[in-house]
Order: structure tokens, then sequence, then C-alpha cells
């Protein structure tokens, strides 16, 4: 029946059909293979950090020693061997990280405007700023100058470390501590670049911000971490992206981001992450053990978590909400595609500490091939939590029958005023709903990505309008490879 | 091209391996509309599901021309780019999806099957705009998520409303009175009437015979079990309703 053969197109969709999969031939500078007090050393002598940088890497790392790797997610991958791979590698042409875009390796430039992530300043997407990070460096922040004026530190992590010291050991490490959990820590021994925001009191960040991540260099894993800081009263939309070149081996990326939200401020965290998924038959692809947390630390103030998960091996991550202060509000909107062998686990945390706390999950999981899409969840309230609410939404759509869909929700509560409410539903594609489309003339792959926009609607209305059309193109692509 | 829109010649039709069609003959020119009547379970919507190319329809004997083309080798949307059209009986809800961009990426599919360039929103909306007038649909019906919530008489009007939009060559209209009260039928009725003209049929699937007051059609066949059991003019349908199928089909 028409399911059958959907199911079969989806199937052809190999990595082939990956258009970001391409290397960049570009000569790079890497540390020693492996992973020892050296390796973190040599880190942090290559970005000129100060003594209390490499004190506090040195510690994580002597405690992520000691930590075992997680096991309780619904993934399954050989064991990794930390000792073979590189942690650090930069393009050369970077050693002396250029002053402005002029001074930026054509090489690059092209390879980010392949990537539709033009840099220069004239050709990008009108009141979008970015931050190109290409292996373990930034190569590029755009719009400093605008942003400055208003105020606002938008810049590598690494230069936020030797510029702006003070912000930076008040807040790093204060969402995420050192010892959160394995990838964290070693996130934080060997972390090599991210971006840094901050956005000081009263000032609504006059453009969106974004950092497109790209891992170029074969053997390494990417460690970014990402520290965003939104003072009293202000607003940040901020996005990442993205890519990475096609190998059969596994590369690790690990990242860390950590979201503080002052009395009354507001950030919004969107992500489209299109990692290169693997091929066909599960062969290759990135492991994402990502740890992502946000602090509502001040009275009113908000944060909100958007993420297109299509790429990726595998998907470990779930990006949390703490809402500390009173009448805070944590939001998170999820859409994770998995296709082929593709396997993802991810949910959010919404701890509710203070009185009034509220928050909402809506969650979308696509499954098709043989994937396995889970999605894990706690909703906490903790007994101070007067009136605390939740509102959860989780939806899975199954496209064929080899795929599979799993709902893991925990919610514990301490306070006997809280209101908490769950939904979930599982649908498949109905043969009903293909054949209406196409008697209505709208071929098979068009149709399957329409329906599945459709079921991902709500989602996708969260995220900026300069996002939305391309992430709803990859809704498309990632499951029949035949639009855009 | 031939002045006969459809041509069905001795149609038999099994789905999961029972016949339920077993040999229709057929015969549909330009500008005429006809009704095919008969009791439940007679074949009338594996008729219109065959004609639509809906997988799962298999046609074991016997040939379908549409403007002399052999139809059987062609996909539902390749039917549907060289203009046929089918309201169904139980109109599909695709939640999410706003009824305005079903009808943009349809009627733009379409388009572009036939090598014509496709319209711009504006210009879509400005013409279903126009359309959805006469059919009494509001603003706020073309924004909500296609057919979901949409009650009954809503659903078929929206049919309608497709049928407008994409002006097809050939229209099956499958039970698109079933569930209708007086003023949804009428209403359902003008819009398929004004759409009447003389290089382009329609096929009416109907039980009753109240939506041929309506439309009143050229011919009318009846259905039963598998087989057009009789032919005749628009009175046919009168004498059904007054003597029932049972009197028909023994008459024959």
């Amino acid at each position: 029946m028409a399911l059958r053969e959907t199911t079969e197109r989806v199937a052809e969709i190999s990595g082939d059909k990956y258009k970001y999969g391409f290397v960049t031939d570009i000569e790079t500078e890497r540390a020693a293979k492996g992973l020892n007090e050296d390796t973190v050393r040599f880190i942090s002598a290559k970005k000129h950090e100060p003594e209390w940088m490499l004190e506090w890497r040195l510690e994580a790392f002597a405690r992520w020693k000691e930590m075992t790797e997680p096991k309780w997610a619904r993934v399954h991958y050989p064991p990794i061997d930390y000792q073979n791979a590189y942690y650090y590698a930069a393009p050369k042409s970077q050693a002396d990280r250029p002053k402005s875009l002029e001074e930026v390796d054509p090489k690059l430039l092209e390879t980010y405007q392949k990537l539709g992530i033009p840099l220069s300043e004239q050709k990008l997407l009108a009141g979008v700023a970015v931050d190109a990070v290409f292996d373990s460096v930034s190569v590029a922040t755009t719009f400093k100058a605008k942003l400055t004026e208003a105020g606002v530190i938008f810049c590598p992590i690494s230069e936020a470390i030797r510029d702006y010291p003070e912000l930076v050991r008040k807040y790093l490490g204060t969402v995420v501590p050192v010892t959160d959990n394995f990838f964290a820590t070693l996130n934080s021994a060997v972390f090599s670049d991210g971006t840094f925001v901050y956005v000081p009191k009263g000032v609504r960040c006059p453009m969106e911000l974004s950092t497109y991540f790209r891992i170029n260099a074969s053997e390494t894993g990417q460690f970014e971490r990402t520290l965003i800081i939104a003072d009293e009263g202000s607003y940040v939309s901020y996005l990442e992206g993205c890519t990475a070149p096609k190998r059969d081996e596994n590369q690790l990326h690990a990242a860390v981001v950590e979201l503080i939200a002052l009395e009354k401020a507001e950030i919004k965290y969107s992500t489209v992450q299109n990692w290169y998924p693997g091929d066909a038959e599960g062969k290759g692809g990135i492991y994402n053990f990502v740890t992502k947390r946000g602090d509502c630390r001040g009275r009113g103030s908000k944060i909100s978590w958007t993420q297109v998960e299509t790429g990726s091996a595998i998907t470990w991550k779930y990006p949390s909400c703490i809402l500390r202060g009173d009448d805070t509000v944590g939001e998170f909107y999820s859409i994770a595609i998995t296709n082929n062998y593709q396997q993802a686990d991810t949910g959010t945390k919404m701890i509710h500490l203070g009185r009034n706390t509220r928050s909402r999950i809506v969650s979308k999981g696509i499954s098709a091939g043989r994937a396995q899409n889970t999605y894990r969840g706690l909703v906490s309230v903790h007994p101070r939590a007067q009136n605390a609410r939740n509102h959860t939404q989780c939806d899975s759509l199954l496209i064929g029958t080899h795929c599979g869909a799993h709902t893991v929700p925990y919610i514990e509560s301490r306070n006997p005023t809280a209101k908490l409410e769950h939904e979930a539903t599982t649908s498949k594609i109905s043969d009903d709903q293909l054949f209406y489309c196409l008697a209505r003339g709208i071929p098979q792959e068009e149709a399957v990505a329409l329906i599945v926009n459709g079921f991902c609607r709500e989602v996708l209305q969260q995220l900026p309008m300069e996002f939305a059309v391309e992430a709803q193109k990859l809704v498309g692509i990632s499951l029949e490879g035949s639009v855009g | 091209m031939s002045d006969m829109m459809l041509e069905i010649d001795d149609l038999h039709v099994s789905v999961d391996g029972k016949d339920i069609l077993k040999g229709i003959t057929l015969s549909i020119p330009a500008g005429e509309v006809h009704a095919v009547m008969g009791p439940n379970g007679s074949g009338k919507s594996t008729l219109s599901y065959t004609l639509a190319g809906r997988e799962g329809y298999e046609i074991t004997r016997g040939r379908i021309l549409y403007r002399g083309e052999d139809l059987t080798q062609l996909a539902p949307e390749e039917r549907a780019a060289k203009g046929m059209f089918l309201a169904l009986q139980y109109p599909v809800e695709i939640p999410g999806v706003a009824t305005m961009t079903f009808l943009k990426t349809a009627l733009n599919s379409q388009r572009r099957a036939r090598g014509e360039p496709e319209l711009d929103a504006m210009k879509v909306l400005k013409l279903v705009r126009e359309k959805a007038k006469t059919l009494k649909i509001g603003e706020d019906m073309l924004k909500r998520a296609l057919n979901a919530g949409f009650s009954g008489g809503e659903k078929k009007r929206m049919e309608i409303l497709q049928m407008a939009v994409f002006e097809p060559k050939f229209a099956i209209l499958d039970e698109t009175d079933s569930g209708l009260d007086i003023d949804a039928l009428k209403l359902v009725a003008e819009g398929v009437t004004a759409m009447r003209a003389p290089d382009r049929a329609m096929l009416v699937i109907t039980h009753y015979q109240r939506l041929l007051t309506h439309i009143v059609p050229d011919r009318v066949h009846v259905l039963a079990k598998g087989r057009i059991v009789k032919s005749g003019g628009a009175d046919l349908a009168l004498e059904l309703e007054a003597g029932g199928y049972e009197h028909v089909m023994e008459d024959a």
C-alpha cells in the first residue's frame, strides 16, 4: 500500500543526500592524539588562558577520570575510546586570530558560503549576527560594532575569558557544575571554543545572535562551550546551527550550554541541529552528547528552548530550565526527527523551585526507517514552589513499521498546589491522508513533508522568522530528500 | 481529442482479492453530468477510488480511457494534474496544515506537472477568496488546518471549493450529499451546477435522489452488485425514489 512505498522511499534517503558532507581542505594544527593533563594544558596554552582557567580545567579533568559514562539512555553504541581522538584542531591560518573579516582565510569564508552562512556583513541576513566556530576555534564574528554600541558582548568564549574574566568567573559552571555529568565534565576539561553573550541591564538585543558550528577535521571531537547572560530586564534571541562532513567514523560532539536570566530577563535559545547522521546502514555520524541548561535566576525571568534535531547518529540532549526565581517561566519546544539507524534520546527537565513558576513542554518526535526516538522528561516541583504549573504535550509520529517511539516522562511533585498536565499521542501518517494529498496532485515526497510539517507546526512557529523556512525545508529533506 | 471525457469498458476491480466491480461499461461525453446511484455495497466508492487511482484497487479486466488516454498507467497525482478531481465522501483531516497552504501546494503541484508557472501566494489567495465567497467559506476557515474540526457540511463545502480552485476537466463527486442539511445541500449543489461547462464532465455518485433535483443529470446509471443494471435519463432517479432499488433490480 501507499505507506509501504513511503517507507521504501524514506529508506532510500541515505547519507548521500546530506548536502553538507564535504570536507574543507585546509591545513590543521592539532593537539597530540589522546587525552591527558598535557592535552588540557596544550588547549589552555593555545587559548592564552589565565592561570585560573587552567586550574579549573585540570580540576575537571581530575574529576572526569573518576567518572563513568552514563548508560541509562535508550541508545546503543560501541564503547568510545577516548584516547583515540584529537581534542584540539584549528585551521593553521588562524594561529593569530584575524582582526577583521578581511583577514579570514578565504577557504574558510568559502566553506561558510557553501553552507549558506555568508560571513561578509553586507550579504548576511539583515539583523542576524553570526559567530562561526570551525573545529576548535571561532573564525569570525560579525556585526561586532553594532552590538558594542548597544552594550552587548558577543564574542568567542576564548576571547571572553581573556577580556571579561570577572563576568566569566562569576557565571561559568554555575548552571552546569563542573561535575554535573560525564560529558559535561569532559567538556569542562577540554572545551575549545564557543560563544559568550552578555546583554546588559534593560537592553533588548538589537538583532538575532547566531553561532554556526562546523566540525571539519577527522577523528576530532568538538567540545564547545556557550555562556549567555541576560542581565535584569534584558532580552536576547540566540540561534545555533551545526553541520559536519560525511565520514565513516563516529565523531564526538560534547557541548555545554549555560543560560542565566536575571530579574525579568528573557532568553530565547533556538537550535537547528543537522550534524551528519551517518549513512543508510548506520555507518558514521556524530555522537551528539550535549548538556544544556538555563537558570531563571531572577524573579519574573523566562527561558525558552526551541530545538529542531534532524542530524547526528545519536542525540543525547535535555535542554532544561531551573525555575529558581518566583514567577519564572520555562519553555521547551522540540522536533526530533530520526531516520535510518539514527537514535535520539532527548527531552527536558523543568525544575520548579520558585513560587508561581510555569513551564510548558511541546515535543514532536518523528521516527522513520529503523530509527529509535525517545522523549525523556522530568517535571519536578519542590516544596516551596506554590502554584507551580506545567503542561506537557508529547506527540510521536511513526513512518513505516520498523521504527520506534518511546516516551519516558518523570513527574515529581512535592507541593500539593501544583497543577501538572501530561498529554501524549502516537500516530502514523495514514493511507487516507497520503491518498488525499496524491489525489489533489501533490507528489508523495511532498505530501509526507507537508503532513510532517503540519505535525510540527506548533514548534516551527516558535523559531525566529529567518530560520523557520530553513527548518521547514530541513524537515522535508531529512525525511525524503527531494525538497530543497 | 475525443469528445468522450471518460470511457469505461468492461471494468473489473478487486480489493484484497475480492471482486467488487464485475464488468462496468460507461461513457461520459464532455459537457455532460452522469449520476451513478445504487444501494450500499454496490461498488460506488470502489468505482470512484479506482478512477482516482488509489492503491489497493486492482483492475483485473477491462480498461478506462480518460480523454482518449489509458488512465490505468497514471499515478493519482498525474491524474489530478491532467484535470481529474475526486470529491471524497469522507474528506481527510490534515492537522497543522493551513487550508490555504494546502490549496497553494496542491494547485502549484498540478501546475508544475503541467509545465505551467507556479502562482505566488498573493495570486493564490486572490483566487481562493473569490471562489470561497460563493460557497460562503469565510476567511477563518481558510486559516484553520485543513478539515480539522470542520463540521460535515464545512468539509463538503471545502471539497467543492477545491474543485472550483483546480478547475478540473472531469470531476467525481462521491456521496457529496451525505450528511448535509437542506441549506448546505443547496449551497453545494449550486457550487457544482455553476461549474457545468461544455468542456467539463462530472460523475455524481449518490445513494439518494434528493441531490439530483438540484444537480439535474443528463444520464442516470443504477449500480448494483458491481454491475450497471439500468441506465436512463433524469427521470430514472425519480423512479428509483418511488419504487426503491429492489424494484429496478428486479426489472433488470
